[in-house]
């Protein structure tokens, strides 16, 4: 996916988006020059730090943004589940019942956001494919790049347990984007119960992937996540797969919900994980940019 | 039934609850259940009818009925892991520690969150379950947890704060997680259409605070819980 593309469709849904950014016109133009000039390497955090900047906490959203969101990363991680389930070997035939339960869920997710978007769907998600190999992602999280040193997960299709790594990733930022965007779809009823229902079937995900991963790799991770970094992943080498596997648990070891120290109650560890913490909009697309092919 | 008045309740959590009106913005709210129950026979802060325990209204009754259902939740795992099922398996007794323990943080979360305008102590009645046996135990906990999760989805959109809305998300999910883990351990389908539309569109089944409470008083000695106003 094409990243000023992406930026367009905020701009469509949002016509006040070059509004809320800094020179108006000359960020987008910045963007560009910015592409040309440096590595693709370097472009998302760019991309990331106009996002700051143009959606503040305080910042609110279209429901159609949302959506669109949400479906950016449906489509990545049902890709993920279709190239997985494509490759032969990679997949133990005791685990694929399972697995693909999970992509047909997943599939069905994908089609409800693309029903409710209908014409509102962003052209750059709507040029996106979730089919085996789609050209669109890239898995090993080296956003496309061909040098295999800075891929973060190059065995992603090779290596059933860096599958499974990334594939709980994926389902873990998901239970964190739908937390964090669930604000921004208050007085809508129907699509904030929607998200909502479709949050808990991410969670549940996740904990099926957690728990199949301490069974199959011995994986010290519980269901719930416990703590943040590696502690929370359960992905501890080699340093690009911790440092990206930790990005997905960035603030799960807070203690204190609305003022209340939990764990004045219970254990830190088990404070940690009686609650899920969301991410913002921007933490979400810095993980997401890792997977996008430009 | 908590006994506690008003006023000593005030009293000793004070500091709790005031953080909590700031936090919530909900002084009027909360302000307004506080006068009108001071006026009538109470429970905790809401005001109470001689046969049912009403929820009472807006964001309090959301958080209430949240209380009311993490109550019997922990009570449940407090139970199961005081007197565990026959053959109970070290990394079972871990992971329902777990769970009781997170029950147990929801429980007093919103037990201080709530301070003076939280329903009193609820008396549970787990009498239908064999806590001896571990098919019993595991399928009421995955009875309680799917009840958890298809509870709180339905009431988010009559929760009015933003942040109580996040917060409601940052307890579903890991409740879904419990779901999911008492499903491996009784190895059946990790989703299925009674939970989840699987045949249609994905989604969650949500449950309204009206069935949800039929459900959950099942298990509650004394007076029903109801939130008339909850729709």
């Amino acid at each position: 996916m094409n990243l000023l593309n992406l930026i367009e469709d905020i701009h469509t849904a949002d016509p006040e988006f070059q509004d809320r950014i800094s020179p108006r016109r000359a960020a987008i133009k910045n963007i560009t020059s910015f592409g040309t000039k440096v590595a693709a390497a370097a472009l998302p955090f760019a991309f990331s730090t106009l996002f700051k900047k143009a959606y503040g906490q305080s910042a609110t959203r279209s429901v159609n943004d949302v959506l669109n969101f949400a479906l950016t990363a449906e489509i990545a991680e049902l890709g993920l589940y279709n190239t997985g389930l494509g490759r032969t070997g990679l997949i133990p035939n005791q685990d694929r019942p399972a697995i693909t339960l999970l992509r047909d869920v997943e599939t069905k997710h994908v089609t409800f956001l693309k029903l409710q978007l209908g014409n509102n769907i962003s052209p750059s998600n709507a040029a996106l494919s979730f089919a085996a190999n789609t050209p669109n992602f890239d898995y090993t999280g080296n956003k496309g790049s061909s040098n295999a040193a800075t891929a973060p997960f190059p065995t992603v299709f090779t290596d059933y347990n860096v599958y499974l790594a990334v594939l709980n990733a994926f389902e873990d930022t998901g239970v964190r984007a739908y937390k964090g965007q669930a604000p921004f779809l208050k007085g809508n009823a129907a699509v904030l119960t929607a998200a909502l229902n479709i949050h808990s079937v991410e969670a549940r995900h996740a904990a099926f992937l957690r728990r199949l991963r301490a069974i199959r790799s011995g994986a010290a991770i519980k269901p719930w996540i416990t703590g943040d970094g590696a502690t929370a992943s359960g992905v501890a080498a080699p340093a690009l797969a911790a440092t990206a596997a930790a990005a997905v648990y960035a603030g799960e070891a807070v203690t204190t919900q609305a003022g209340v120290n939990i764990a004045g109650f219970v254990s830190t560890s088990a404070a940690q994980e009686a609650f899920d913490e969301p991410l913002t909009t921007d933490q979400v697309l810095a993980i997401l940019t890792n997977f996008i092919r430009p | 039934m908590k006994t506690t008045t008003q006023e000593d309740v005030l009293a000793k959590e004070g500091m709790a609850r005031r953080s909590f009106l700031k936090f919530a913005g909900a002084g009027a709210i909360a302000a307004g259940v506080v006068a009108t129950a001071s006026s009538c026979q109470k429970h905790g802060g809401v005001v109470s009818d001689p046969t049912a325990i009403d929820l009472g209204t807006g964001d309090l009754a959301v958080l209430n009925y949240a209380y009311a259902l993490e109550q019997l939740e922990a009570a449940f795992y407090t139970q199961v892991v005081s007197s565990p099922y026959a053959n109970i398996t070290t990394e079972e007794r871990s992971f329902l520690t777990d769970i009781r323990d997170h029950e147990v943080a929801h429980r007093e979360f919103f037990k201080a969150a709530l301070s003076g305008n939280a329903i009193g102590a609820l008396t549970p009645n787990f009498s239908k379950i064999n806590f001896g046996d571990r098919t019993s135990v595991l399928s009421y906990a995955k009875a309680f947890e799917d009840l958890g999760v298809s509870a709180y989805n339905g009431a988010g959109y009559l929760i009015q704060n933003a942040d109580y809305l996040v917060l409601a998300g940052k307890i579903v999910s890991v409740e879904a997680r419990h779901a999911a883990l008492i499903r491996l351990l009784l190895g059946i389908a990790i989703e299925e259409d009674t939970i989840v539309n699987v045949s249609g569109s994905g989604l969650e089944l949500s449950q309204t605070p009206q069935k949800v409470l039929d459900q959950a008083n099942q298990f509650i000695s004394g007076k029903p819980l109801i939130a008339p106003n909850l729709m």
